[in-house]
């Protein structure tokens, strides 16, 4: 047949060709100029050179804070970059690490994912800059979170202690009381549920970030991570199974809304309110105004239910810094836009579009703490976020390649959120997928 | 009714060349296209068929039915999005309200991946065209050595998935420099395969060899026949080529997906997914009913194309498919 | 001469497509760890892979895709294009433009939409279940979110397929139809004895770029996973897996021994279909 020929012809040739050329030059990585450190005088001289920054970040305060930097500093301009939002903007921060071209100056960074950036020698030690004396201006927990190996390598912008967003007007309905504990959280689930099968406590079809908080806040600490290259995974511990014990109840009985988070249907759910609460970081309330305007009035705060009553716990969930990368031609200029965005002035417009600072005078401010919330029927917000901040349990850390750990969690514990199986299950599975990786990638990994 | 030719088509299919099988330039492998116009619709009269209609209708229904929804939804607010049934109007009507959100959300974004979709198609689709054409008409009209090897290589390259090149080329031209730039996305759709073996099969036919010959004899060099005799032949076969290739350029996703770092260099695909993505993400803003009108906005342009060149692209796509 | 016209063409085909496949060939024989860097480890990344169950999930999805969505989509296809050519059909230009119209939207805009109209609860099908009282499956459990998958790259596909049978119809020979026409043929002996045969290049053309087309599956499933992440794993496609293995692990040379591995599948596999497909008109 003449088709068979024409492959045979095909592979002779592709073969001929792949004999033809020998091989191209390998990735080479850039040489890294060792630490540049600048002083304060070398970065106000900076601050008014001719210059251009480079920022990617996609938090919606960061526009706001670069004109005001424009303003304060004309001779430097910034170019904004909206690369993507989460795993997206990071895949493509590394892949211009990789290339050894193309990564900004400045880049937004969560929590969870400084550590692979900070350990794979992308990001300049703050250190070198004086960062240090900055820390008695941000809360514990997040300078502990851009505190790596005895390096600065970010700082904070935003924080997300986790609390309990509820719709008041649902619980009333139904004569729920707030719950304070998760054993009267999976009670009012059940009765929720039992009342209007429509309607559900909460929402959550699987997220790493929400799971971790979740074990953060039981205590857990899953993450070890000792000098650069040893770290250990141990999802079964007694923090994991305390959490999965609660979740379980919850997943195995529906009481779940299953649909996905920051979807179309989540805000919808959010807006009539068929999804009850949230358990979420503190920077929700503005995603709620703008993404569920119909439920203006009818949410409220509560502190996070806890696993032994009247001992108040918490955790952090989400929120990030910004960083300077290593490739960046002009160091100094970006550590600048750095004490600029993430101190007193950016913290202030940050806080005032929506943001939950991480800084302690902008935390403890009367005009914070008294704010009233429209959105929230009037009530002082925040003073139940500020407490959440102080409740965090101490001592978390995530892993040097959290991202791509973050990335295959709807292949495993997300799989035990699909068949409505053992959590546990998922999160043993979670580790040995992470911990398979972590030795592929060099690591020396222990698990449990 | 009868299979009948539009009046469109008809003329089409009247101003292509009667069909001249050179037997001295045609490769073996491929039988020659025909042109001859049909005549069957005048030989019997049919009578048309209710089941048939009814069964295509369905098929109609299904093609059509999500982009009905598309509309009616681009005509509301991004609450009534979510409070109203889907497949009809709500109550408030906000097409245009949603159209200028479109046009102005971020300072205008969607105009910018719009202009740079524009570039793309024009520079990458056009000049895939032209290349195809070029060399499909050297295959078709010239002997020379190494030309089997062509064959083979190219329509071995049709075989490899074009993702599975992704990765390599993105490394590749990420070393080159290359990456976060408009010629990222360019030089890789240059190359239309597809494109390259219908112009070859069309210019077998529509280009006849006497006239070339003429033309040598009357002095005039290969590439100035080429430009001021042959391309119009070709016409119909560019044509079609064109438009696929463009389609291909408009559609493309997967290329500057990965390529481009910037939304300044986003095309309109990536773009819309990115403002989607938005919505689904920790602290972003939900704007479905932007999706919704730049996703109709988005299709409004090519399926305007594809109307209005109907009658060009359905002879030169005839031609193509007879083998 | 003849290199004159080709010559632009090859230089950036080899630019574009010989170049990135040996490139790939040559990462695929190295490793790379973010503790230790590179190494040279000749053909580990393709035993892994033949060993890995990940990677062979994924290529059983795909041909399980390949086996029951490819024949559907060009059954309809074959069946809308004869029923055009029929002439038994009122309006038949308004039924070709409106079957072909899917084609001519962007698979991520085709995504996006269905992925709207698939909603569960309150999407369109939630409407639709509310509205008549229905209990339709939900589409993107991860048992039938393969099937949604189908259902989008048939509605996107089915006319541009439709088109090119038509078009292979519109060219056969009037002679044909008058001589069988003489013997009094029925419509459906002229379908099977006349125009079947003749529009057998045009089926095999469809068929390898359908089958092309289901090993390439990476838009949909990738964009759908943002509404689904639980029934689409992050190696649900060769492609995603390679995707995925690269840009979210930074496995790069891993992945690009999968891709290579699923370039000579592929290959394979249109060769498959090449021969079936002669073997059936000898």
């Amino acid at each position: 047949m003449k088709n068979n020929h024409r492959f045979r012809r095909v592979a002779t040739a592709a073969l001929a060709a792949s004999l033809l050329v020998g091989g191209l030059a390998a990735c080479s990585s850039p040489g890294n100029a060792g630490a540049e450190g600048a002083t304060a005088d070398d970065i106000a001289t900076a601050l008014q050179t001719e210059t251009t920054l480079t920022v990617w970040g996609w938090a919606p305060q960061l526009e706001p804070i670069v004109e005001a930097f424009e303003a304060k500093y004309p001779k430097v301009h910034v170019n904004l970059e909206n690369v993507g939002t989460g795993n997206t903007h990071y895949t493509k921060l590394q892949n211009a690490v990789k290339a050894g071209t193309g990564a900004p100056d400045v880049a937004q960074i969560e929590y969870n994912a400084l550590p692979q950036f900070a350990l794979s020698d992308a990001l300049v030690d703050l250190k070198d800059f004086g960062a240090e004396e900055l820390k008695d201006n941000y809360t514990e927990s997040t300078w502990g979170s851009v505190s790596l190996n005895g390096g600065v390598y970010a700082l904070p912008q935003d924080s997300g202690p986790m609390a309990m967003f509820y719709r008041a007007d649902v619980f009333e309905k139904h004569g729920i009381s707030v719950p304070a504990t998760w054993d009267e959280y999976v009670a009012a689930g059940k009765k929720l549920h039992a009342a209007d099968p429509n309607a559900y406590i909460t929402s959550d079809t699987g997220d790493a970030g929400f799971a971790t908080s979740m074990i953060w806040q039981a205590g857990g600490k899953p993450y070890t991570l000792d000098g650069n290259t040893n770290v250990s995974v141990d999802l079964q511990d007694e923090g994991a199974k305390k959490w999965t014990g609660t979740w379980n109840q919850l997943l195995k009985d529906d009481l779940l809304a299953p649909v996905t988070s920051w979807s179309d249907e989540w805000y919808k759910g959010l807006s009539d309110g068929s999804i009850a609460t949230l358990i979420i970081g503190a920077w929700m309330p503005a995603s709620l105004e703008s993404g569920a305007e119909a439920g203006s009035g009818k949410w409220r705060v509560a502190p996070m239910p806890t696993y032994e009553e009247g001992k108040a716990a918490a955790a952090e969930n989400g929120g990030g810094g910004d960083a300077v990368l290593k490739q960046s031609k002009n160091k100094a200029a970006a550590y600048g836009f750095l004490q600029f965005a993430n101190g007193p002035e950016g913290s202030k417009i940050h806080a005032a579009n929506g943001g939950f600072p991480s800084t302690t005078a902008d935390l403890q401010s009367e005009s914070f703490l008294n704010a009233e919330s429209a959105y929230f029927g009037g009530q002082k917000i925040n003073e139940v976020l500020v407490q959440a901040s102080k409740d965090v349990v101490p001592g978390w850390s995530y892993l040097p390649f959290q991202a791509y750990a973050n990335s295959i969690f709807s292949d495993t514990v997300g799989q035990a959120y699909g068949s409505k199986g053992d959590l546990n299950g998922g999160l043993q599975a979670w580790q040995d997928a992470t911990a398979k990786y972590g030795q592929q990638q060099g690591f020396t990994v222990s698990t449990k | 009714m009868s299979v009948h030719l539009s009046p469109a088509q008809a003329e089409a299919a009247a101003t292509l060349p009667a069909p001249s099988p050179s037997p001295a330039s045609k490769p073996p492998k491929f039988p020659a296209p025909k042109f001859s116009a049909r005549r069957r619709g005048g030989v019997t009269r049919k009578r048309t068929s209710i089941l048939l209609t009814v069964l295509m209708g369905v098929m109609a229904v299904y093609a059509l039915l999500p982009l009905f929804w598309l509309i009616v939804n681009s005509t509301k607010t991004q609450s009534s999005l979510f409070s109203s049934f889907g497949l009809w109007f709500s109550s408030d009507f906000a097409l245009w309200d949603n159209i200028t959100g479109t046009l102005t959300y971020n300072d205008g974004e969607f105009l910018r991946w719009l202009a740079n979709t524009v570039l793309y198609v024009v520079a990458g689709a056009g000049g895939a065209t032209f290349l195809a054409t070029l060399a499909g008409y050297g295959l078709a009209k010239f002997d020379f050595p190494g030309k089997r090897g062509v064959f083979a290589v190219v329509l071995g390259a049709v075989a490899v998935p074009g993702t599975a090149l992704a990765v390599p080329t993105f490394l590749m031209f990420s070393q080159m420099g290359l990456t976060n730039t408009p010629w990222s996305v360019i030089i890789p759709s240059l190359i239309s395969p597809f494109g390259l073996y219908l112009v070859w099969i069309y210019a077998l036919e529509a280009v006849p060899t006497e006239v070339l010959e003429a033309a040598r004899v009357d002095g005039a060099g290969e590439f100035r026949t080429f430009f001021t005799i042959s391309l119009r032949m070709l016409a119909p076969g560019f044509i079609t080529v064109l438009l696929f290739t463009v389609v291909a350029t408009w559609n493309n996703y997967f290329l500057p997906l990965i390529m481009l770092s910037q939304s300044t260099w986003y095309p309109l695909t990536v773009g819309l997914n990115s403002w989607n993505a938005q919505a689904t993400t920790a602290g972003g803003e939900a704007i479905y009913n932007l999706v919704i009108t730049g996703s109709l906005l988005t299709i409004v342009p090519i399926v305007g194309a594809f109307l209005f060149l109907q009658r060009f692209w359905q002879s030169g796509l005839s031609a193509g498919s007879v083998k | 001469m003849g290199w004159a016209f080709v010559g632009p063409f090859m230089v950036v085909f080899v630019l574009v497509f010989i170049a990135p496949v040996l490139y790939a060939f040559y990462l695929s024989l190295f490793q790379n760890q973010m503790v230790g860097g590179d190494k040279f480890v000749a053909g580990a990344n393709y035993l892994q892979a033949l060993s890995d169950p990940q990677f062979w999930d994924s290529v059983t999805r795909v041909a399980v895709f390949l086996v029951v969505q490819v024949p559907i989509m060009l059954f309809l296809a074959l069946f809308a294009a004869l029923a055009l050519d029929s002439g038994r059909l009122r309006a038949s230009s308004f039924f070709r433009i409106s079957v072909f119209l899917p084609y001519a939207v962007p698979a991520v805009v085709a995504t996006l939409m269905w992925g709207f109209i698939y909603g569960p609860r309150f999407g369109l099908f939630g409407s639709l279940n509310d509205f008549f009282g229905l209990d339709l499956p939900e589409p993107l459990s991860s048992s039938w979110v393969l099937a949604a998958i189908g259902n989008i790259n048939t509605w996107e596909f089915t006319g541009y397929n439709m088109l090119i049978f038509y078009s292979a119809l519109k060219v056969i020979p009037a002679e044909l139809y008058e001589a069988a026409d003489l013997d009094g043929a029925g419509t459906f002996r002229v379908i099977r004895s006349i125009k079947l045969p003749s529009i057998r290049g045009a089926i095999g053309i469809a068929s390898i770029f359908s089958v092309i087309g289901s090993f390439q599956l990476f838009n949909e499933p990738n964009i759908l996973k943002a509404l689904a992440p639980n029934s689409i794993s992050s190696y649900f496609t060769p492609n995603m897996y390679a995707f995925n293995l690269s840009f979210a692990g930074q496995q790069f040379n891993y992945a690009a021994a999968i891709s290579i591995i699923m370039g000579v599948l592929t290959v394979v596999v249109a060769y498959i279909v090449q021969i079936s497909g002669s073997r059936k008109d000898a």
